[in-house]
């Protein structure tokens, strides 16, 4: 599906973000890249969708070179890419940006309950200072959704979302890649996301220093401390909704 | 409805709900003449007879109709001034949409001067429309100089959606708002100027009464050499609330003046304002383009968002 072969970037102040990073992206596995802070994790999935252009490297999409492909290009080749921090629009109503990552199709109560918002409450809302952090990183992921992209990358998904949208979250990713586009890339610190990965990259210091499934790797990162645990009643709420 | 010609209806789509009649009262204005008005049992659409203009007389109680007095001036080398007065009975509740369109393509100007003034009884309810559009070829100078005046009694309530976006090179927007005791107005101005078009808006709105409110929000783009002034000032001489904001989207060489001001006149009068200008943000082009829109398209739809 994707990979990256000798991806090196670095700052404009001379600070090597990644430095020399091969991966290979399976059709329909979960990569999850975790890592200390500073290690690399959002460059390498902005390097993904055409956010950032790497120094050196090549990037393959279904075998075909996209290296020197922008963002929009990247994205109708089927690239979808959730933002860590999403951005307001004055003026744009959830439906508005709904019916642009969808192209019109008419699911959008769908995804929006997938994040744990009630359509009727949210598809009229603009999309402005009103919406608390949470709301706008679940309306994110919304838009992601909606793409039904054969390649999705998450930077950071559980940051600011609430317990009941947590275990929401971990569903839809297993759904996800459980369905015909199934291909997730999620840079992620939870132990519960990466609990569910095919395949934890671990990225530091802009190299990958280990690689494996999560049963091999999700207990040395637990043990390093690398992995945020979720507490006691998140727990409680993915297993009632599991 | 016969003897329009086709730029005079292109004008009325775009200004007004025109789809070739109207729906309940109305008054065509055409390059400065009467082309058509019609009554109806409770809305009553009379000539002044001391200036150009309009009486309209809403009898108490009515609901939920609407009356059209759109205004075209559809060729260079005319200068329009009308007086239209809105008198709106106690406890109604309608819509009024007043648009105004100027074409011309001879390179001659064409201008448009509204002045109306509107008369809220206790209780009335009014939802104002106002649409202007420039249209036509040539460097003629499209202008339109709106003046809008409101007195709202006891309890009235006025909401004004005016909206400019295109085709105008020269336009001076005043509109001045008295509120009595438990008066609310609500304003939403969407403005868009290119090109070396100029818009100046000025609103003024006193609070008199105890209780009454006031929501002032302006959204503009300004692009190409094009240059907006915004100036509102919002009054409370009573126990009130007031807000006026104004947000700007800016490109090119565009230049923007936004001085919202508030003068307190009372010790419970609560105002607030904002005021924002810049471009628009890297990161809303950035997230569109990652799903799926060029650069162009993304700058293309923030924008009507911002000014739907």
């Amino acid at each position: 599906m994707l990979e990256l072969k000798h991806i090196s970037w670095t700052t404009e102040d001379g600070v090597r973000i990644l430095d020399d990073v091969s991966l290979t992206v399976p059709d329909r596995k979960l990569i999850a890249i975790t890592g200390p802070n500073g290690g690399g994790k959002t460059t390498l999935a902005k390097v993904m969708a055409g956010i950032i252009a790497p120094d050196e490297g090549q990037v393959f999409f279904n075998g075909e070179d996209i290296t020197h492909l922008d963002v929009t290009q990247r994205a109708k080749k089927g690239i979808a890419f959730a933002f860590q921090q999403p951005v307001r629009f004055k003026g744009l109503t959830v439906k508005a940006l709904l019916d642009i990552a969808g192209g019109g199709n008419t699911s959008m109560c769908d995804y929006l309950s997938q994040v744990g918002l009630c359509a009727r409450d949210y598809l009229y809302r603009e999309i402005n200072q009103t919406l608390s952090g949470g709301e706008m990183k679940r309306i994110e992921i919304a838009t992601v959704l909606a793409r039904r992209a054969p390649l999705s990358i998450f930077d950071e998904p559980e940051a600011g979302i609430d317990i009941w949208s947590f275990a929401g979250l971990i569903k839809t990713f297993d759904s996800m890649r459980r369905s015909p586009e199934g291909t997730l890339v999620i840079v992620s610190h939870q132990e519960r996301i990466l609990s569910i990965a095919d395949e934890i990259v671990l990225l530091d210091s802009g190299h990958i220093t280990a690689q494996g499934s999560a049963g091999e790797v999700l207990p040395i990162l637990v043990s390093d401390g690398m992995a945020q645990k979720v507490c006691d009643r998140k727990e409680r709420a993915i297993n009632e909704r599991a | 409805m016969s003897g329009l010609d086709q730029v005079t209806q292109d004008l009325l789509s775009l200004i007004s709900d025109w789809d070739g009649k109207y729906k309940g009262a109305y008054n065509i204005r055409v390059d400065s003449t009467c082309a058509g008005r019609q009554s109806s049992d409770n809305i009553a659409i009379l000539s002044k007879d001391d200036k150009p203009g309009l009486e309209i007389r809403v009898r108490p109680g009515t609901k939920g109709e609407k009356v059209s007095i759109p205004a075209c001036v559809t060729h260079g080398n005319v200068d329009d001034l009308v007086y239209n007065d809105f008198y709106i009975g106690e406890g109604a509740d309608i819509t009024i949409v007043a648009g105004c369109g100027v074409h011309t393509t001879t390179g001659e100007p064409a201008r448009h001067n509204g002045i109306h003034r509107f008369f809220l009884s206790p209780g009335a309810r009014v939802k104002y429309i106002e649409k202007h559009v420039g249209t036509g070829k040539g460097k003629g100078l499209r202008t339109i100089d709106p003046v809008t005046e409101a007195f709202l009694e006891k309890g009235a309530y006025l909401e004004m959606d005016t909206s400019q976006i295109g085709g105008v090179d020269r336009t001076t927007r005043e509109t001045r708002c008295t509120l009595g005791e438990d008066a609310r107005l609500v304003i939403r101005e969407r403005l868009l100027t290119e090109k070396d078009q100029n818009a100046r808006t000025l609103f003024t709105v006193t609070m008199q009464g105890d209780n009454s409110a006031a929501d002032v929000v302006s959204r503009s783009v300004a692009r190409d050499d094009s240059r907006q002034v915004y100036e509102s000032t919002i009054i409370g001489e009573a126990k009130c609330t007031g807000h006026t904001e104004c947000d700007a989207i800016i490109s090119d060489r565009a230049q923007v003046d936004a001085s919202p001001r508030l003068f307190a006149r009372n010790e419970d009068a609560a105002l607030i304002h904002e005021a924002a200008i810049g471009k628009i943000a890297g990161e809303q082009i950035l997230k569109l383009r990652t799903l799926g829109l060029t650069r162009e398209e993304a700058e293309a739809r923030i924008v009507e968002g911002f000014l739907s």
